[in-house]
C-alpha cells in the first residue's frame, strides 16, 4: 500500500476531487496548507510598507491506494492539478510514500481491506 | 441591599454635594421655579431636549464603531482585549464623569476649574443648584452657569458631555493596543475622563479662561476637534512613548514590519458606524433643534469625512501604488475630526477644503510616526491628534459670516461664534487665539497624560510580558479566545506579516529590562 500526499493549487481542488471520485478513489483527506516552492510569492503593501507574502496557500489531498493503483491515481491528479495544458509553476507536487498499515476504526479490519 | 446602594450613592451626592463655594442666589421676583417647570412642556423645550438626546445617542454609539474598528485594524489573537477595552471604557466613562468630570468641566467655579457639582443628582428645578431649562436671560439660576445658554433639562446637558467625554477616552485605546495591560487602561481611563478631559473643558467649554475669557478673543472648539480628538490624542501619545512598540514592529537596522489587521470587515462596519456618530457629534453640538444650523453642519460633516476618505485614497494610491482600505477609512475620520471644530462656522466650501487637508496629512502623518519609531496600531495619533490640531487651526482660517451659527457677523462674540477666519478678511486675530488654545492644552495635557503613564509604569505596570504580547492577550489578559473553534492562526501569521526572529524579542527584553523565558541567559 502508497500513501499519495499532493499539494496542489486551490483553484484546481474542485476539479481533483470530480475526477478522483470518477476513477473510482473512495476516500481522500484534506488540508489546507501553505507552501512556497519554484512559486515565488507576492508583494503586499500595508499602511506604506511592503512585505513579501512567501508561502501561498496550496491544498494538500492525502489518499491512501494499494500498490496496484498508484499510477493510475497519479494520473488523474496531474491531468486535474495542471494549469493549462502545460501547466504552470505551482501547480504543485505529488509525494508516494510506502504505507505500513491501514486500519479501519469502526470495525478494527486491518490491511489493505480496511482502505 | 438595594436600598444601603441607593442610601450610600445620595450620601454622596448630599456629603459631596452639588454647590460650589459661592452658588449664585436665587433671583428675587418672578416664580421662577413655575418658570422653568412650566418651560418643561413647551414645545420648544421638547424639540431641543428630543434633538440633544437622540444626538448624544448617536455619539454613545460611536464606542460601537471604534470598538469595530480598532479590533479589525488589530491581529485576531487580541481581538477579545480590544474589544473589552473599548466596551468598558465607556462604562468607566460613565461613572468617572458622574463623580468628578462634569463638576470639575462645567460647575461655577473660577476660570480653570469647577469646584462643585461632584457626584451631582442632575435634577433641574432648585434654584440654588439648577434651574434649566431657564436659559440665562429667562432667569436662569444655579451652579451650571456654563451651560445655561442651552434650554434643556440638567440631565441630558449631562448625558451628552457624558458621550463626548467617552469619545476622547476610548481614542486612547487603539493607540495602546496589543501590549498594554487591561487593569492599567482601566485606571487610566478613569483619570482621563475624570480629570485631564475635564479641566482643559472647563477652560473651552465651561465658562473658562478660553472659551469665555475676561477681554480679547475666546477660543472657538464647536464640537471637540481639540476637546475631544486632541486631548485624547495627546493621552494616547504619552500612552504610546511610556509604553513602547509592538515586539517585532521595527526592525533593528531600521524598517518597519507591516502587522496587519485581521478583519477588514469590522473595519468597515467600524468606520461607518462613526460616520454615522458624527452627524450626532457635530450638529448636537447645537443643543438645540435649531433647522437651520443643524442641516448646514450635518451637510459640512458630511463634505469633509467624505472628501477627506477621497483624498486620502488618492494620496495612499499615489505613494504606495494601491488604493489601501485602511487609509480609506482613516481619511474619512481624518476628514471628520478636522470639521468637528469648525464645522457650524465655515461653508460648505470650505468643509470641502478642511476634508481635502485632513485627507493629505493622515497619510503622511501615519508614515511620520513610523518613522520616528511612535507604533500607533490604528493610526489614532494621525487621526485625532494631528487632525484635531489641524481642525481647531481651521476655525481661524475658514470662518466665515455666512454660516448660520454666525448670524451675519464677522466679529468675535464669546459664548457665541468666532470672528471671521484669515481667508474671509477676519484678519489673523481669531488663528492666534486657536492656536493659544491648542498650545495651551497641549501644554497641560501631554505632561499630566506623561506623568500617569509612568506613575501607572512603576507602581502598577503598563506592559504585558513579551510572552503574552506574542501569544495574544485574549488568552493573557482575558482567559479567552475570540474565535474559539476556529483553526489556529498558523505561527508566522499570529506575529506579523514580517517574520519576527528571536532575535528580536531578545533584544526587547534586554532593552525594557524584562526577563522572561525567551530572554537567553
Amino acid at each position: 500500500m502508497k500513501l499519495i500526499t499532493a499539494i496542489i493549487q486551490p483553484s484546481r481542488f474542485e476539479v481533483v476531487k470530480d475526477q478522483l471520485a470518477r476513477v473510482g478513489v473512495k476516500g481522500v483527506t484534506v488540508t489546507d496548507a501553505h507552501g512556497v516552492g519554484r512559486q515565488k510569492g507576492h508583494t503586499e503593501v500595508y499602511r506604506g510598507h511592503e512585505y513579501t507574502v512567501n508561502l501561498l496557500a496550496k491544498v494538500k489531498l492525502e489518499i491512501a491506494v494499494e500498490d496496484g493503483e498508484v499510477e493510475k491515481v497519479i494520473d488523474t491528479i496531474i491531468r486535474g492539478a495542471r494549469t493549462g495544458d502545460e501547466g504552470k509553476i505551482g501547480d504543485g507536487k505529488i509525494f508516494v510514500t510506502p504505507l505500513e498499515n491501514v486500519i479501519r476504526i469502526r470495525t478494527g479490519e486491518v490491511g489493505a481491506v480496511a482502505l | 441591599m438595594f436600598e444601603l446602594l441607593t442610601t450610600a450613592s445620595d450620601l454622596a451626592v448630599g456629603l459631596l454635594g452639588q454647590a460650589p463655594a459661592a452658588a449664585a442666589p436665587a433671583p428675587a421676583g418672578e416664580d421662577f421655579v413655575k418658570k422653568a417647570a412650566d418651560l418643561m412642556s413647551s414645545p420648544r423645550v421638547i424639540a431641543d431636549t428630543v434633538w440633544v438626546l437622540i444626538t448624544a445617542m448617536l455619539v454613545f454609539w460611536m464606542n460601537a464603531g471604534f470598538a469595530c474598528l480598532e479590533t479589525g485594524l488589530c491581529r485576531r489573537k487580541n481581538a477579545v482585549n480590544i474589544l473589552s477595552k473599548n466596551f468598558i471604557v465607556f462604562a468607566i466613562s460613565s461613572v468617572a464623569f458622574w463623580m468628578f468630570g462634569f463638576g470639575l468641566m462645567f460647575a461655577d467655579g473660577n476660570p480653570f476649574v469647577g469646584t462643585g457639582g461632584f457626584f451631582p443628582a442632575l435634577l433641574s428645578g432648585d434654584p440654588a443648584v439648577d434651574l434649566s431649562p431657564l436659559k440665562a436671560a429667562e432667569g436662569y439660576s444655579g451652579i451650571f452657569d456654563s451651560l445655561n445658554w442651552t434650554g434643556v433639562p440638567l440631565g441630558a446637558k449631562f448625558f451628552f458631555q457624558l458621550v463626548f467625554a467617552g469619545t476622547a477616552a476610548t481614542i486612547v485605546s487603539g493607540a495602546v493596543a496589543e501590549r498594554i495591560q487591561y487593569k492599567t487602561f482601566l485606571v487610566f481611563s478613569f483619570i482621563i475622563v475624570g480629570v485631564l478631559y475635564a479641566i482643559p473643558g472647563h477652560w473651552i467649554w465651561g465658562s473658562g479662561w478660553l472659551g469665555a475669557p475676561s477681554s480679547g478673543y475666546a477660543f472657538f472648539d464647536f464640537a471637540g476637534s481639540t476637546q475631544v480628538h486632541s486631548i485624547g490624542g495627546w493621552c494616547a501619545l504619552a500612552g504610546i512613548l511610556v509604553l513602547g512598540p509592538r515586539i517585532g514592529k521595527f526592525r533593528q537596522g531600521g524598517g518597519v514590519n507591516p502587522i496587519p489587521g485581521h478583519n477588514m470587515g469590522l473595519v468597515a462596519i467600524g468606520t461607518f458606524i462613526l460616520w454615522l456618530g458624527w452627524f450626532g457629534f457635530n450638529p448636537g453640538s447645537t443643543m438645540s433643534a435649531d433647522p437651520a444650523a443643524i442641516s448646514h453642519i450635518c451637510i459640512t460633516t458630511n463634505t469633509a469625512g467624505a472628501v477627506g476618505a477621497i483624498v486620502a485614497t488618492l494620496v495612499a494610491w499615489a505613494l504606495f501604488k494601491k488604493p489601501d482600505f485602511s487609509m480609506t477609512v482613516n481619511g474619512c475620520l481624518a476628514g471628520l475630526v478636522a470639521i468637528t471644530a469648525p464645522c457650524a462656522f465655515v461653508s460648505v466650501g470650505g468643509s470641502f477644503i478642511i476634508g481635502l487637508v485632513a485627507g493629505v496629512l493622515v497619510v503622511f502623518a501615519v508614515q511620520f510616526f513610523d518613522k520616528v519609531k511612535v507604533d500607533d496600531p490604528v493610526g489614532a495619533l494621525s487621526v485625532h491628534l494631528v487632525n484635531g490640531v489641524w481642525g481647531t487651526l481651521a476655525v481661524g482660517l475658514f470662518a466665515t459670516a455666512s454660516a448660520p451659527s454666525m448670524g451675519g457677523a464677522v466679529d468675535n462674540v464669546p459664548g457665541s461664534h468666532p470672528a471671521a477666519g484669515l481667508f474671509y478678511e477676519g484678519g489673523i486675530a481669531q488663528l492666534l487665539t486657536q492656536l493659544k488654545g491648542i498650545g495651551s492644552v497641549a501644554a497641560f495635557v501631554f505632561p499630566c497624560a506623561l506623568v500617569v503613564w509612568y506613575v501607572l509604569k512603576l507602581t502598577m505596570g503598563v506592559r504585558v510580558t513579551p510572552e503574552e504580547e506574542l501569544e495574544g492577550l485574549d488568552i493573557g489578559e482575558h482567559g479567552m479566545e475570540a474565535y474559539p473553534g476556529f483553526s489556529k492562526e498558523e505561527g508566522r501569521e499570529a506575529h506579523s506579516a514580517g517574520a519576527i526572529a528571536p532575535e528580536a524579542v531578545e533584544a526587547w527584553a534586554k532593552s525594557s529590562g524584562k526577563k522572561g523565558a525567551l530572554a537567553r541567559p
